[in-house]
């Protein structure tokens, strides 16, 4: 048990103490005192009564004289009964509710309640450390695919703020400082389900930290970080943190993807989103011809060094040089907010403005003044707080960049559907025709929102039907679990992406490929499809149906007589 | 010398004897147990009760609930006494007397218990 409720029962000691002994005193003085009854009688009042007005009177100086009026001598003891009593009572009761209201001991409460929580946990979840808006974003998407997840943040408000969230599932949050590894330890990093850990606080150092402990305690589970550093990355990276976010190399890596291979950005873009998303338009940031980028920040040096390589004319506006150095190619100081600096920096003849400051108002500033100056231009914004999304969405930039979503879409597919992950990874060394096409079949299976990305495991939990089948030496293939079990003769509306089979990849496997055990078969496609497919996998009628056409009967009597119309 | 277990033991052993002092007698009869030494045991042990309060060790534990126990017991037989005097207003019949009496005797088998391991815990500490 924790010393602190110790300290509090210890503490608790003397005022208890005080209340029973003057309790004691006062009940005794007025059960040896005697008193008279109406008829004149000598009397003596009993223990029972005595702790009866003793009790109140304490807490409320007395309200009458029972069961007969006093005395003299008994009004006397009153008399010092009631300053004694009362005052006792006061300090009593007042210490004790103090104790029990100090902070200490309230921070020790809730911290046992949330361990125990954790240790109660039966579901495998991941520890998310930092709720920010990345957390948030993260913790929303997890829950949105039924997947438990434990906060941890420093800031009290924050835990309040997960507890107004309205998630799908029971996210317990705990406030305390990530760092420390008691708190981790709290938070479930040694739990057997816990099955990784985010760190994603706003703090460089925080991380690194929540990473080095997390790999030391719980050496085969998942650490995710986020880091903005290439020195932090390179430390992380170099003890073996699993996934290392860098939001700003992540944008200009997709920057200059929808340079070269718009269809392939969008490919990604389109398998990242969000259950509920939009399927958005592809984006064709111009190839050729001079781009601004205001502030050299972190995420205008990420994206600096890809336009450079890209072989892009590059200009670049910053207010402080002096802090975050100099570019190579031409170099303008100022904040680009004015038009005298973006005049200087030739935004008339640009192609594409970059407003990339750690200020949203500025950034929207430069975009409107540049808009002025030369409409056409093609505008990437850096969004730095989430709140600013109505006017972010007004100013209508063609790439928005905000870091929190970038990391949280990377890390939900991460920890959500881990294949995919690695297509995208195969994807890049496609060309861009490949990825159009692809784009094109997706596009005809859904009409407007995102498509569902899903995993199917042919193992005997995930998929009883089709491995029972198989294994009694029948050959089974994509195509055939693709139809509709409602009715065969109709396809479902999916595409199979990729078929991970003996450590080997197979890019859009063919429809005719046989299926055996223990594939794994990535596929898209809309969200009742995979509904429907699950029914095929673990149903053996539904499966029959599929590939004989007839319903067999399902019940011990239906079988039984259709056994005998059979014979 | 430590005056904390001075107090301790000094009010441990007394929550004992005057326990004892009003168990002793006919067991039925109510001349025999006097209302003012159930009084005195009930505050005793309830002080002895709270100087438990607190005490990280495992000897405090057991303890502390022993001397729940008894604070349970006398508690059952102070409520009979009020029950049997004031509210059925029967009076002291034998009956409620034995049955007072005996739970006292339960409280002070707990109390027994009590000094038994704090005569072991000094015996232990030989110091």
């Amino acid at each position: 048990m924790n010393n602190i409720f110790f300290l509090i029962f210890r503490r608790m000691r003397a005022p208890l103490l005080t209340l029973i002994l003057t309790y004691s005193i006062a009940m005794l003085g007025l059960v040896l005192i005697p008193g008279k009854d109406p008829d004149g009688n000598v009397w003596h009042m009993d223990i029972f009564h005595a702790f009866y007005f003793v009790s109140f009177m304490s807490s409320t100086i007395g309200f009458g004289e029972i069961p007969y009026a006093f005395t003299s001598g008994q009004r006397l003891w009153v008399i010092f009964s009631i300053f004694f009593t009362v005052v006792v009572w006061l300090y009593s009761i007042g210490t004790v509710l103090a104790l029990l209201k100090d902070e200490t001991f309230q921070n020790a409460l809730t911290e046992r309640r949330f361990a125990k929580q954790i240790s109660r946990m039966c579901e495998s979840f991941y520890l998310i450390c930092g709720y920010g808006q990345t957390g948030e974003a993260l913790v929303k998407a997890l829950t949105d695919r039924n997947q438990h997840a434990v906060v941890i943040d420093i800031l009290e408000d924050r835990v309040n703020l997960l507890k107004l969230e309205n998630l799908r599932e029971y996210v317990p949050g705990f406030c305390g400082d990530a760092r420390l590894p008691a708190h981790l330890l709290e938070a479930g990093l040694n739990h057997p389900l816990c099955e990784g850990v985010a760190a994603l606080t706003n703090s460089n150092e925080a991380n690194l930290k929540i990473a080095i402990t997390s790999k030391l305690l719980h050496p085969d589970i998942e650490v995710i970080c986020r880091a903005d550093s290439h020195d932090i990355e390179n430390n992380m990276a170099s003890f073996g943190t699993d996934f290392i976010i860098d939001p700003f190399d992540a944008f200009a890596l997709h920057l200059a993807t929808a340079i070269q291979a718009p269809c392939l950005s969008l490919l990604q873009d389109w398998l990242s989103l969000g259950k509920r998303d939009m399927l958005n338009d592809p984006v064709y940031p111009p190839s050729k011809g001079l781009w601004v980028i205001c502030g050299y920040g972190r995420f205008g040096k990420a994206v600096y060094d890809k336009l450079v390589r890209e072989g892009l004319e590059v200009v670049v506006v910053e207010a402080e040089p002096d802090l975050t150095g100099k570019p190579q190619s031409p170099f303008i100081k100022g904040r680009g907010t004015e038009a005298d600096t973006l005049l200087e920096a030739n935004i008339e003849r640009a192609v594409g403005l970059v407003a990339g400051t750690d200020n949203d108002a500025n950034n929207l500033s430069i975009i409107m003044t540049a808009r002025e100056l030369n409409s056409d231009l093609f505008v990437i914004l850096r969004q730095n707080l989430k709140h600013n999304d109505p006017v972010i969405q007004a100013v209508n930039a063609d790439m928005v960049m905000l870091p929190s979503d970038i990391i949280a879409n990377r890390i939900r597919v991460l920890l959500g559907v881990p294949m995919q992950h690695q297509f995208v990874k195969l994807v890049m060394h496609q060309d861009d025709e490949w990825a159009c096409q692809l784009i094109s079949r997706i596009s005809a299976l859904v009409t407007h929102h995102a498509p569902e990305v899903w995993e199917v495991a042919f193992s005997e939990h995930d998929s009883h039907a089709v491995c029972s089948y198989v294994r009694r030496g029948n050959q089974l293939t994509l195509g055939e679990l693709m139809t509709d079990p409602r009715d065969r003769s109709t396809k479902l509306p999916c595409i199979p992406l990729m078929l991970f089979r003996h450590n080997d990849y197979i890019l859009l496997p063919e429809e005719d490929l046989k299926v055996q055990k223990d594939d794994h078969v990535l596929f898209c496609g809309a969200l009742y499809a995979e509904n429907r497919m699950d029914w095929t996998l673990q149903n053996e009628n539904a499966l029959n149906y599929i590939l004989t056409g007839e319903a067999r009967p399902e019940g011990w009597i239906w079988r039984r007589l259709r056994k005998r119309e059979v014979t | 010398m430590n005056p904390e277990k001075v107090l301790f033991g000094f009010f441990i052993v007394l929550a004992l004897t005057l326990n004892f002092g009003f168990f002793v007698g006919e067991l039925d009869n109510p001349d025999h147990h006097h209302v003012y030494e159930l009084f005195a045991v009930i505050v005793v042990n309830m002080v002895a009760t709270v100087l438990k309060f607190g005490d990280r060790t495992q000897m405090g534990a057991v303890l502390l609930a022993t001397s729940l126990v008894a604070l349970l017991q006398l508690f059952a037989a102070a409520l009979v006494w009020v029950v049997a005097v004031h509210v059925t207003e029967a009076g002291l019949t034998t009956v409620t007397m034995a049955s007072i009496v005996s739970l006292s005797g339960g409280a002070m088998l707990a109390n027994v218990v009590s000094v038994i391991l704090l005569i072991i815990e000094t015996v232990m500490l030989r110091r």
